[in-house]
């Protein structure tokens, strides 16, 4: 790298801590980022106050400035990203200087991880970071919400304090866990395992991560601004009603829905274009198949949400009227824009589980993976239908009465491509070798779980069946099994899997199983009993119920306090093994066949010296001989590809 | 007789699981499945679940015991060497059999829940509903007509209006037992959901909007009334006691209340199928 390329210096590691501390990094993102926030505050107030302008007069008075407040979050969150160094490379480039690697080749130390970084390796250590402090604290919520339900009658939390955890809770969860598999795993081994050097968009990549961090701080910023009473469904027109803390939710999905968007078109551009010589779409590996049908529901999914949320914020700003009734608008608008986002959603959640699941059983069944085809088909089939159900969440809303039956039949044809999915699984661990390691078994919990929450899906989308059941604790048993169920314990055995190829360490066994055990039979006792809560007439995201279903509740609670726990010995794993124990994990700890266990582990930083000729798929067990890529013959030289 | 593989042992492990945990449940699970049996529609409701509950039983023990059985008998036992297992990379005649086979069931289930709906199920279905109960009773009797009850949801009650008997509008809500009931569901700010678990009708309440069900109440008795949606603060406490009663005693009570509200009926809005709120106003 000649030094005219070098956009802003960076001071070497010799210089003093204050001086190392001045650029752009993640301590000038926060500030500026709080900087943008005032500016907007105040500039919006001084708009509203001192101009005379008559749509916007009745902020004045009100002390809900949602104008300001909306202001305040979008330049906050420009500020956070140009402290980060965000606009360095467009604004360079502007000015004629030539294209170059530094935010990936320069970073050294923990310090990349702080700043804008351009390697996907390092983009995906910082989601696993950056999700799992927010799984976290979503997962905390559910603790307080499982608190407030020890007793019939409210007792920790008032009700309005109780709605906002219950928000929190379900639009953190929802809206972070969204990328709680693509964000780390698939940033970090897809272009590895496509034998790519990375992502299609490296600074797009970094972006989307950023734009999730700043939105989990807007969310939780919510609280300070009276609370978000409608749940993670949002519905009009109590959207329109609530107070302030409302604009922080309609800004944090937003965001997340920008990110997920660019994350989507990152994967699909990236996998359609950068697969290495012979990966051909049957070789791939069935994770990035997974990541694929994935990419384009987020893709085609979240500009929906996009729109739909501004509608919301300009009915609660500029005084349009798209979801309320008295002027003209419709509160049905709401529910099918943001259900036509919503159930792609939920797959966007379930399919990368689906991609784990068939990834890691031929790894540790020791045979290939059975009907590949037919698995593939299964993800594009989910992804497709996907489309077409929305509107069994409106049941019982009073549209459509005549296409009731239409959405029942799409709806329970989703359950033939997802039902691939568990065939194949059976079909791959017929006469093999099984090992039980700790990602094996999350692999096996998630079958056990999926199941039951596929099964009570039906219950949910049979009309009859769905108006005993819809808005109860039943569908929050159901979604649980199949997003907790589904995406959590595939996140787990995403983490036990690829973990140690990540860092080069590997994760403890023993307290890896005490965390597996712990977690499936909490899990289970948790969820379980809230189905027969549903079907004894508790409705969902209420503070009293009646009192002869305390002890349903209580044991509900005590199962969740000990799901909370079995994550706090995930956690000690983790800083255990991690920093203290460090057993080295080798170049492949699960003898597998993938093409990212034949790299070095850590990867290095530019994953391939030479870029890999594709040979076969990664599931040649049993198969003489067999080799996913052999070295090319052609030599591309390191940062040529890139 | 021969000895039975790997494949004929789990069929009939399976096959004795299956009829077991059928029989298990259709004794114990179903007859305190909900609804239960409070009105016609909850009575179909509840044979709907019955039937899932079944099928699902069946399903659950398949894959139950298929992993139970393949984890159990083709566990590694060495796990110290890295022993590959046989190369089988898929069986045309297996895959065919489960595309076509799960194809069956979910038609199958679609055509139930169609066949169970086509009498309205007690679901919300608007302004115009399709699946009418009673659609070939009202053609054999010309005078047959349901009762009419609007629901008006606002935060954070249910209030009730009886067209038919005289328009008033009254706090509780009461129904005739043996009659067909047509709600008329509809709200004053944002959504709301009836729910009467017991009765196994469930209708959401939109501002705006006139949301029909239909409901044959078949037991005396009171019965619980839930907001299902969530409708801001106060949701959780939006629950109520409904009671239905014999038909006499249904006359008897609208004819007191007509009597008790008259002075407020007067002034109230004229009967319709939904009432237009002012624009809401924020909380300050």
């Amino acid at each position: 790298m000649s030094s005219d390329t070098a956009v802003v210096r960076t001071p070497g590691a010799g210089a003093p801590l204050w001086r190392r501390l001045v650029g752009f990094n993640l301590l000038t993102g926060i500030l500026l980022g709080i900087g943008g926030f005032y500016l907007g505050w105040f500039g919006a107030h001084w708009l509203v106050n001192g101009l005379d302008i008559e749509s916007l007069d009745y902020f004045g008075d009100t002390g809900q400035n949602d104008l300001a407040l909306f202001f305040g979050y979008i330049l906050g969150v420009i500020g956070f990203l140009v402290g980060l160094g965000f606009a360095n490379y467009p604004f360079a480039r502007l000015r004629g200087y030539p294209p170059s690697l530094r935010e990936k080749e320069e970073a050294r130390g923990v310090g990349r991880y702080l700043r804008l970084n351009t390697d996907h390796k390092v983009v995906g250590m910082q989601y696993f970071v950056g999700i799992g402090f927010f799984f976290l604290v979503a997962g905390l919520n559910a603790m307080l919400i499982r608190f407030e339900l020890l007793r019939p009658e409210p007792n920790v939390w008032p009700a309005g304090n109780y709605l906002t955890l219950v928000t929190e809770h379900g639009t953190m969860m929802m809206g972070m866990m969204t990328s709680g598999i693509l964000g780390p795993f698939a940033n970090y081994l897809v272009p590895i395992m496509i034998g790519a050097r990375r992502m299609a968009f490296p600074r797009i990549e970094a972006l989307t991560f950023w734009l999730l961090m700043a939105a989990g701080v807007i969310l939780i910023s919510g609280i300070e601004y009276g609370g978000i009473p409608t749940g993670w469904t949002g519905y009009e027109p109590l959207n329109d009603q609530a107070n302030m803390g409302m604009d922080a939710y309609i800004m944090f999905f937003a965001l997340v829905g920008l990110s997920m968007c660019l994350l989507g078109l990152n994967m699909l551009a990236t996998v359609i274009t950068m697969r290495a010589p012979g990966m051909t779409w049957t070789r791939l590996p069935m994770f990035v198949w997974g990541v694929l049908s994935t990419a384009v529901l987020m893709l085609l999914a979240a500009p929906v949400l996009i729109v739909v949320l501004m509608m919301a914020g300009f009915d609660r700003t500029i005084q349009t009227s798209f979801f309320i009734p008295a002027m003209g608008g419709s509160s049905y608008l709401f529910e099918n824009l943001f259900w036509v986002f919503g159930h792609p959603e939920v797959y966007i959640l379930a399919l990368p589980g689906f991609g784990i699941v068939l990834e890691l059983l031929p790894v540790f069944a020791r045979k290939p993976l059975w009907g590949y085809r037919l698995a593939v088909a299964g993800f594009l089939g989910v992804s497709l239908l996907s489309w077409t159900v929305w509107q069994h969440h409106i049941f019982v809303s009073g549209i459509n009465s005549d296409l009731r039956p239409f959405y029942m039949l799409s709806t329970e044809l989703i359950s033939i491509p997802t039902g691939f999915t568990f065939l194949c699984a059976m079909g791959t661990i017929w006469r093999g070798r099984i090992r039980f390691t700790v990602p094996m078994l999350f692999c096996l919990a998630w079958v056990f779980n999926f199941l039951f929450g596929g099964l009570s899906g039906i219950f949910l989308s049979d009309v009859p069946s769905d108006v005993t059941t819809h808005g109860s604790f039943f569908s929050m048993a159901h979604f649980h099994y199949t997003i907790m169920g589904g995406l959590i314990f595939t996140f787990f055995a995403a983490i036990y899997y690829w973990l140690p190829k990540m860092t080069g360490y590997m994760l403890n066994d023993r307290l890896g199983k005490a965390h597996f055990w712990l977690m499936f039979v909490s899990f289970n006792s948790t969820f379980g009993p809230l189905f027969a809560l549903g079907f004894l007439g508790m409705p969902r995201r209420v503070v009293t119920y009646p009192s002869n279903l305390q002890w349903l509740n209580d044991w509900v609670s005590a199962s969740a306090f000990v799901l909370g726990i079995s994550m706090l010995i995930f956690l000690v794993n983790l800083v255990y093994s991690q920093l203290f124990a460090r057993v080295p994990a080798g170049d492949n700890p699960w003898a597998s066949k993938s093409l990212e266990f034949q790299l070095p582990s850590p990867v290095p930083v530019h994953n391939f010296d030479r870029i890999p000729v594709i040979v076969g798929d990664p599931y040649g067990y049993g198969e003489e001989g067999s080799v996913v890529a052999r070295p090319p013959t052609v030599p591309i030289p390191a940062g040529g590809g890139a | 007789m021969r000895r039975l593989g790997h494949g004929g042992r789990i069929a009939v492990i399976w096959l004795l699981s299956t009829t077991v945990g059928m029989v298990l449940v259709a004794i114990f699970l179903a007859p305190i499945l909900p609804p239960g049996n409070g009105s016609k529609q909850a009575s179909g409701q509840q044979f709907d679940n019955e039937v899932l509950l079944l099928v699902s039983v069946a399903i659950t023990a398949m894959i139950v015991v298929y992993f139970g059985y393949t984890l159990i008998v083709f566990r590694e036992r060495d796990t110290k060497a890295t022993v590959d297992g046989p190369s089988i990379r898929g069986n045309a005649g297996i895959q065919t059999t489960w595309v076509v086979g799960t194809t069956i069931v979910v038609l199958f289930l679609a055509a139930f829940g169609t066949y169970e709906l086509l009498g309205g199920a007690g679901g919300g279905q608007g302004a115009n509903p399709v699946f009418v109960p009673s659609a070939s009773a009202a053609v054999l009797q010309p005078n047959h007509k349901p009762l009419q009850v609007q629901v008006i949801g606002q935060q954070w009650q249910f209030t009730f209006r009886y067209p038919s008997e005289g328009g008033f509008e009254s706090a509780s809500f009461v129904l005739p037992v043996n009659q067909e009931v047509e709600l008329h569901v509809t709200s004053l700010d944002v959504i709301h959901s009836f729910w009467v678990p017991a009765l196994g009708l469930k209708a959401d309440a939109n501002p705006g909007v006139d949301n029909v069900a239909y409901i044959t109440p078949k037991k005396v008795g009171p019965v619980q009334i839930h907001c299902a949606e969530l409708c801001g603060l106060f949701h959780g406490y939006m629950f109520d006691t409904g009671h239905v009663v014999s038909q006499s005693a249904f006359k008897a009570w609208a004819a007191s209340q007509r009597q008790f509200v008259s002075p407020i009926t007067k002034d109230l809005p004229k009967y319709d199928t939904h009432y237009l709120p002012d624009p809401p106003f924020r909380a300050g």
